[in-house]
Formats: C-alpha cells, structure tokens, sequence
C-alpha cells in the first residue's frame, strides 16, 4: 500500500461526514503498530465529546460455534440491509490464526455473496491475535469508529462460552448463532457459562423439524433463566430464505428498547479494560488494583470520554507509560 | 491350436475397448472438424470437451465467462451449436462420452432433441454423461447449484434414462478428479464409493423399488490411474469387490450384470511434466498398463492425456500421438489374448485386500458423518491434506520425478524447440464471434416459446417434478445454457463448496519454513502490520490445487491469507484486495485464460486504487510470461516452479519491496 495514505485525523475527518470509502484506510491505520500516535488522533477525534454523542451506527455482535452458518446467514441479513439501503461494514474475525501469526480468512466471499457490493457495504477480515474467541484491540478501535459513518457495524467472532463476552464487550446487541440438533452451546446457556445473548438463532432452518425443536429447546432454557426478553427466533439463509427480514426487524427492535448510550459507555470501559490488559498484561492490572480497582477508575471518568483515553487513563493511574 | 483350450489363454482375443480422445475446442465447427478427423484416425467413441461457460451453465458474453469461451472445451451455448457439434456424425451408431456435470441435464437434452431432428430415437442413443456433481464441489469446481438440488437432477435424469434412454450411462462417478486433487488410492476409492450412494440413495426416492437394480446397473465410473500402475491396478479391483457388496448390501441388487463395474478411464494429469516433458509419454504408457493388464478390472473406455499436457493444450498430432498409444497396446501386443493374469497373484491379493480394508475405514467415517453431502468439507480436506503430503515429498525428493527433482540435465528438446508452437493456443477472437452467434440466435428464435418454456422450467424446478421433460421443451424451444441455468440459479440459489483449507493443522516437519517465519515477521514489522496476502482465483476456472496449497504455506509462514474460493470476477478481487488491505495479490489460472484475466485484474486493481503487486500461477507458457510481466505483473509461476517455500519467499519480498513505492 502507499504511504500516500490519509491522516488519522483526515479520516476522522471523512467519518464524521459518512464517507464509508475510507474504511480500507481506516482498518489499514488501526492494524498499523507504526501509527500508534495517528491511530490515537482518530479515536480521539471521534469520541463522544468531540461528535456530541455517540456514535450513530448499531455495532451488531454476532457469534456461535464453528460451522453453525454464520457467515452465510450473515450474507442474507447485509442483502436485506443493503437492500433497505442501510450501509453495512463487517468485521470477520478470524479464529483460525496459528503460532506462526498466520492465518487463512476465508469467510469474506460467504458473506460477501456473489455482488461487488460497493462503497455501502465493507467486509474486512481480521485475525484473533491472542487467543480463539479474542478480539485484537484493533477491532474494537475500528467497530467505534466505523459506527461513526456506517448504519450498521457487524463483528463476527467464532467459539462458544467466551466469544459472547467479549462480544458484549463492544456490541449494542449480541446475537448467538446455533444449529440445529446443536445442544452444546444451549447447554453452556443453561449451565450459565454463557452470558445470555440479546438474541438467540437457530440457523439452517431449511432443514425442519430438528430446527424447530432446538428453537423449541432454545426458548425452553432463556425462560427458565429469566430471559424472556432475549428473543429466539429460526433462520434459513437458503434460497428462498426465511426469516431473515425478521432477524433484521428483531435487532432493529431490540435497539430500539435498550438504552443505547448507556450501553454505550459500558461497553466502551468494558473494552477499554480489556485493551488495558491485552496492552499492560497481568502487572498492569494489578497495578490499578485489579480488575475491581481498574472499574471504579473508569466509572470515575466522563462519560464523553473515548475509548482510546480511557486505556491512556488506566495507565497514568498505574503509573505506566502509555506511549510506546 | 486345437481341441482342448489352454487355461492360460482365452478361445478368441477380446476386442479392444473403446478408444476416445478427450477433445474440443474454439467453436461447434471446429470442434466437429476434430471429431471427424480422430473417427477417421481410428478412435471408436468420441469423448466431448466443453468450455467453462458451458460446464457452469454461464452464456458467452456473461462477465464471469470472460476469457473462457471455447478455451478449454467447445462452446454449446444452444441446440443450434449440439447441431453443428454433430454435423455428419451418425447418433444413433456414435458412443459420446460427454464430460458434463452440473448441467448435464441439459446437454443430454440438446443431444436428445438433435437427435429426435434426425429422427433417431433416444432409445438407441449410446453414451455417458459424468454427471458426478459431488467430486465437482470436492475437485474440479464446474458446479452451479447448491449439493441437494444439484443431486435432485442428477436423480432426475437418471430416472428419465433409464425408462426413455436406456442404453445410456446417466452417471460416470468420476474418482479422476479426486486424483488429480491429491487423493491417495484408499481415498479415491472411499469418496467414490461415497459419492456413488449419495446419487444411488437420491435415484432411490425418484423411481419404483423394482428398478433400483436396473439404476445400479447403469451407474459407471470414470477412474484415474497414476504411474504406480501395480497398486494402481489393485485399485481398481478393490473398486470392483466394494462396489458389489454395496450394490448386494445396500441397494439388494443380486443381477450379475448389474453388479458388476463398468469403468472408463483417462489416465492422471497431475504427474505430467513440464520439464522434459517428453519422459510423459512413458508415464501415460505405464499409466494406460494400470488399467488393462488385469483382464477381470479392465477398462470399457480408454482416454490418455498428451504429452505436452503441462505445457498447454494438446494440438491434434499431440492427440493422435496418445491415440496411438492405445492402438499399439491394444493391437501390436499380445495383451487381450489372455485370461485374467493376475489370478492367484499373492501380491495382487495382498494389495487388493489392503486397499478395501483401508476404504471401508474411510466410507464408514462418511457414513457416520451422514453421507457425502455432510461429509463434503471433510473430504475435502482429506484432499488438501493428502495433495499438501504429496508435494512436501517431492519439494524434499522423497518422491521422486524425473526431470524434476533429480536427472535434471538434459539435452535440447527438438519437440519443444519451438515454443510457444509446441502447443495449441486458441484464437481469442472466437469470444466475440460466439457472444455475436448467440445474439443471431436469440434474434431468429420465438420469443414466447422461450419464455413459456423458461416459466415451465422454473415452475418445475420448484416442484418436485422430473426436471427433464421442461428441460427437453427448453431445448427444443431454443432457450440458451445460460437461461437454463439462470432459471434454476433462481429458484435453488447459489452455493460456494468447502475450500478445505481454513481447518488445515499447521505444517510439521518443515525446515525452511522456520526461516520463512522470521523473514515474514522482519517484513511485517516493517509493513507496520502483518503481512497480508490475497490469493484470488479469477475466472470460471475450477482447479484449486496449486491456490489452495501456495495459501497453506503462506499461512504457515505466518501470513495472514485471505482465500475465497473458486470463481471471482476481477471486480470481486479487486474489491477483496482494497477491502482486506492486502500487501500482495496472488492469482491462480489453470485455463490458459491468464492472458485475457490478468490484465483484467490488474486494469480493476489499479482502479480501485490498489497499488499491491500482483503474482500469477498457473499453466503459464513460458512464451506467456513476458507479456504478463509487461502488463504490471511482478513475477509468474508455472509448472516448473514446485518449490511452494520458494514462490512465497518470493512473495515476502515483494510485499517489503511494494511498500515503499
């Protein structure tokens, strides 16, 4: 790639005015270790205070087991947003990354579908660095950001258990995507080692009766948990398609009964404590006082505060040096 | 001789089996012309080659056909061209083996309503569609609809054939392409067998009980045959001892004929050389031996390769030269003299017995997964695996090829002496001449007809329906390939097979790749993020082997690679390149249509503002690669080039090298 690439703040700049043709050099800048201090002037320069609220898009986290449809189902769902010309960006994060750094993202066409897509729709696929079901600071830097410019920002994440915390750790709403006949990810819901999702998907529901009983067994579980709100709905994203257009009203709804910004800022000390630690490690924790400590460190800051200048704050309080 | 026979030789020679070429090219016409000129040769069956567009079911002039037209087949976009394809051929005397798979059902339907025009009945048509949909989704990647419905017309035309046009095999299960994919003999023989009752099981729910004897008994295969012709052969009777006991087990066929495997065969590809490609002749000698030395597993139908197969495509002499491979064998030896000669061989046995017990394994595994349809992504990986195997060996010499990885000098070839004439090169002005014919042909055509017999086919193909007889009306009516196709794209959607390679393990017992890593990582460091590679194979082109494996090395290298499968149009590439931020594009081209995709690629990157350098795979002519590299390419790889660790040593170089631009 050139060098003759935009500015952090130039692109902050582009965000603010909803220019989606950005987001390659966006994602470019944000993966970037050699552009740390830029990275910082775009998150800064997109924070609530600075855009008088939060950002307007609805950052959708969507996770399951491997092999369950995600990434198809996640094709249907950007046709019908696109289709309501609703501007999409999808972050896929990659589980598949080796001890070698490498790794092999080939989702992108199964969410992509056969269309050019276009500036309105942008599919980036990143790799888990640390650990399965991780997600790179990186993609929590480029979720907030994009949300700035695009109506909807998708991060899709693999595994089971885990992959939903981490997910709320950034999404205004989480889905949790299982296949038929699949009982282990609804006995992870049942035994409470899985946080209970916004909304739970039984995908492949082209095949019948075995997504009806899951479905069935799905909202069996929610109810005996309390969560009577999450929603369980049946998917297929075969041709002809079915439920889809539901799925899409479902998280439209489940926005629209939540409070945003207040979800907003918990999510942005969730993942600013996570950045914190997957920067400054175990020592860096204990240096605030732990995880208990690092919390009312956060809570005590200004809600306008971004996500960036909160890791920065978590730092000075241990006495670390943030730049680097 | 007289009196009492010897048991060791037979009362009268067997006839020869059916000897054909695998041919078609540029246009119907010229493609008839080859036809009449091998028949006069002396070849017994003609075996059709179609183009991409044509195998895909993509009309000429569609995007995704771009480059592909009359390449590496003929071009039957409609019933006029299976007329002219036919022209002075007689229908009702010819055996046609037509490689076809996904749209299968419609060029048995051209082939039918030609016919019917010279009023030859379907009832004497005599030939093979391969119509083995499984192993596309697994090998070769002409599919077009998603497994289930793809399986659904295979079903269906095998239960028109067998009550309208019995004397043709509806279903060729082809284990050649798993071969050419990297399969081991244990793996071609299970996902076959695999594939075989997915079709057998579907052909089941579509015809009454009391023909399922009949259908297996129509059900053929299409096998490969490397060049260790011993276990080669044993492969082949092993396939012969299963597939009994299926037809026994499961399907309670108990009819000797019925039970019994009729095989055809063109002998592997993949161990073909470019360097000295002349030691090919022998290895297809010896490949041909594998599949009729035993007189109880020989072959029905012989098509070999040519020489110059790796080079580019084979020329008519090319052609007529392994033509006459099969006439030597075939005539000049004593070969069909004799009874079965290896009866009673312990070595036979043993390697016999081997081979089924290794493949029960191996179906049992598919069959606890719920059959081949479920089992498709890991088949798939078993081939990743296998071919990845395969190529470590001969990338440390533990396999040898000559000419390759060892006796490397060599005196200059007089065959190849002249380039780029050592093989065929397709004129690319027959794309334009055959999207303007279509256009003449959709102007003579009835409208109405068309659209009536198109509204009929999509209604059928949502019911549940046989598919042929609406497929048939839309032949006669003269709807295109493309329309056929495109009305059944509609109603069953698209679908992407298994890449196999996102759940590949991690290299073992790489040496160099140690290296390869800390280069990777020095680059990435200097990139500021990791080194990222986009591997896009443009084209309607299937063969996914050298992509697949250039994206596992790189990975293991510590790249990130991001690899999407088969058949993108450059504007897809293009986007993926910007969209994911990739530092190198790598392409892959096996169709010779890199000279028209290439530049396409580049021209769409270029567009999109993507300044990465671009890398090309392939069968690449060496007369081929300056033009590429004079269109903006930063290197090309052909055949020659099998050191994996070395094109992507290659490639970390060019990343660092690209950025300071």
């Amino acid at each position: 790639m050139s060098r003759t690439a935009l500015s952090g703040s130039e692109l902050a700049g582009r965000l603010r005015d909803r220019d989606v043709s950005v987001a390659p050099a966006v994602l470019n800048l944000l993966e970037d270790a050699s552009r740390r201090e830029e990275a910082r002037e775009l998150l800064v320069a997109l924070g609530p205070g600075v855009l008088g609220g939060e950002a307007p898009g609805h950052i959708v986290g969507v996770t399951g087991p491997p092999g369950v449809g995600k990434s198809t189902l996640l094709g249907a769902l950007v046709a019908v947003w696109r289709a309501a010309d609703r501007t999409v960006a999808v972050l896929a994060v990659d589980p598949s990354s080796k001890r070698s750094g490498g790794a092999l993202l080939a989702d992108r066409i199964r969410i992509a579908g056969p269309a050019v897509g276009g500036p309105g729709r942008f599919i980036r696929s990143m790799a888990a660095r640390e650990r399965v079901g991780g997600l790179a600071p990186a993609t929590r830097a480029a979720a907030q950001v994009l949300a700035v410019a695009f109506d909807v920002v998708v991060v899709e994440t693999v595994g089971v258990g885990q992959s939903e915390t981490e997910v709320a750790e950034l999404a205004d709403t989480v889905v949790v995507v299982v296949q038929p006949g699949a009982g282990d990810a609804l006995q992870f819901l049942k035994a409470g080692l899985m946080e209970v999702p916004d909304l739970l998907v039984v995908a492949k529901a082209d095949v019948g009766a075995a997504a009806q009983t899951t479905l069935g067994e799905a909202q069996a579980a929610l109810h005996l948990l309390g969560a009577d709100d999450t929603a369980a709905l049946a998917v297929s994203a075969l041709p002809p398609g079915a439920g889809i257009a539901e799925l899409a009203q479902a998280l439209d709804d489940h926005r629209a009964r939540t409070d945003g910004p207040a979800r907003r800022l918990a999510t942005r000390r969730a993942g600013a404590l996570a950045d914190f630690i997957s920067e400054y490690g175990a020592q860096g924790l204990r240096a605030v006082g732990g995880r208990r400590g690092a919390e009312r460190i956060l809570i005590a800051q200004s809600p306008e505060l971004d996500g960036h200048s909160l890791v920065e704050m978590l730092a000075l309080q241990a006495g670390l040096d943030q730049t680097s | 001789m007289s009196g009492e026979r010897a048991p060791h030789r037979l009362a009268a020679p067997d006839p020869a089996w059916l000897m054909r070429t695998y041919a078609g090219h540029s246009t119907a016409q010229a493609s008839n012309e080859l036809y009449r000129t091998n028949l006069a040769s002396g070849q017994t069956g003609l075996s059709v080659a179609f183009d991409l567009p044509t195998q895909t079911g993509y009309d000429p002039g569609d995007g995704l056909a771009r480059g592909e037209v009359g390449k590496v087949g003929v071009p039957i976009a409609h019933l006029g061209d299976m007329r002219a394809l036919f022209d002075g051929i007689d229908l009702a005397q010819m055996n046609t083996s037509m490689t076809i798979n996904a749209t299968a059902a419609w060029l048995l339907a051209l082939y039918i309503a030609v016919a019917e025009e010279r009023g030859i009945e379907p009832e004497v048509l005599q030939g093979t569609t391969q119509n083995d949909i499984l192993k596309e989704f697994l090998a070769r990647g002409t599919y077009a609809f998603p497994p289930v419905p793809s399986l659904r017309l295979t079903a269906d035309m095998v239960a028109y054939t067998v009550e309208h046009v019995p004397r043709w095999n509806p279903v060729n299960i082809c284990s050649y392409h798993l071969q050419e994919a990297g399969a081991t003999p244990v793996q071609e023989i299970a996902f076959a067998l695999a594939n075989a009752t997915a079709v057998l099981d579907a052909v089941r729910e579509r015809v009454a009980e009391e023909r399922i004897g009949a259908v297996f008994g129509r059900i053929s295969f299409f096998v490969n045959a490397g060049v260790r012709f011993v276990e080669e052969h044993a492969k082949l009777r092993a396939l012969a001892v299963l597939w009994e006991e299926l037809g026994r087990g499961r399907y309670g066929v108990s009819d000797p004929t019925q039970l019994r495997l009729r095989y055809g065969v063109q002998v592997n590809s993949l161990g073909l050389t470019e360097s000295q490609p002349e030691n090919n002749v022998q290895r297809i000698v010896l490949e041909t031996l594998a599949v009729t030395l035993g007189r109880n597993a020989r072959a029905r139908a012989v098509q070999l390769p040519a020489w110059n197969e790796a080079l580019g495509l084979p020329r008519q002499w090319d052609q007529q030269w392994s033509l006459r491979i099969q006439q030597v064998l075939a005539y000049e030896t004593d070969l069909l003299e004799y009874p079965d000669i290896f009866e009673g061989s312990r070595v036979m046995e043993g390697l016999v017995d081997e081979l089924v017990q290794g493949a029960r394994l191996e179906l049992a595994s598919i069959e606890q997964r719920g059959g081949a349809v479920q089992a498709l992504s890991h088949m798939k990986a078993a081939l990743v695996e296998s071919n990845r195997g395969r190529l470590r060996r001969i990338e440390s010499g533990e396999q040898v090829v000559v000419g390759v990885n060892r006796y490397l000098e060599t005196a200059p070839s007089p065959l190849t002496a002249d380039g780029a004439s050592a093989f065929l090169t397709i004129d690319l002005a027959h794309e334009q001449a055959q999207i303007d014919a279509l256009e003449r042909w959709r102007a003579e055509r009835n409208p109405n007809a068309v659209a009536e017999a198109l509204e009929e086919l999509a209604r059928v193909a949502r019911s549940d329906e046989n598919i042929m007889p609406a497929t048939l009306a839309a032949a006669r009516a003269g709807v295109s390939t493309g329309e056929w196709a495109g009305t059944l794209r509609d109603v069953f959607g698209s679908y992407r097979a298994p890449t196999g390679v996102a759940d590949a393990p991690p290299a073992r017992g790489y040496a160099e790749i140690e290296q390869l890593r800390e280069d990777v990582d020095r680059a990435s460091e200097q990139l500021g993020r990791r080194l990222k590679l986009l591997v896009g194979k443009p084209g309607l082109d299937g063969h996914s082997n050298g992509a697949e494996q250039i994206a596992l090395y790189a990975r293991d290298a510590g790249i990130e690679v991001v690899y999407e499968g088969i058949r993108l149009t450059p504007e897809q590439i293009a986007a993926s390149a910007l969209e994911e931020g990739v530092h190198v594009v790598g392409l892959s081209i096996l169709s010779g249509s890199h000279k028209v995709l290439v530049p396409q690629v580049v021209a769409a990157l270029r567009d999109a503002g993507v300044q990465a350098p671009v890398v090309v795979g392939g069968i690449i002519p060496q007369g081929d690669v300056a033009e590429l590299l004079a269109g903006g390419v930063a290197a090309v790889y052909g055949p020659r080039d099998y050191e994996l660790g070395a094109i992507v040593a290659d490639i970390v170089a060019l990343a660092v090298g690209g950025s300071q631009s």
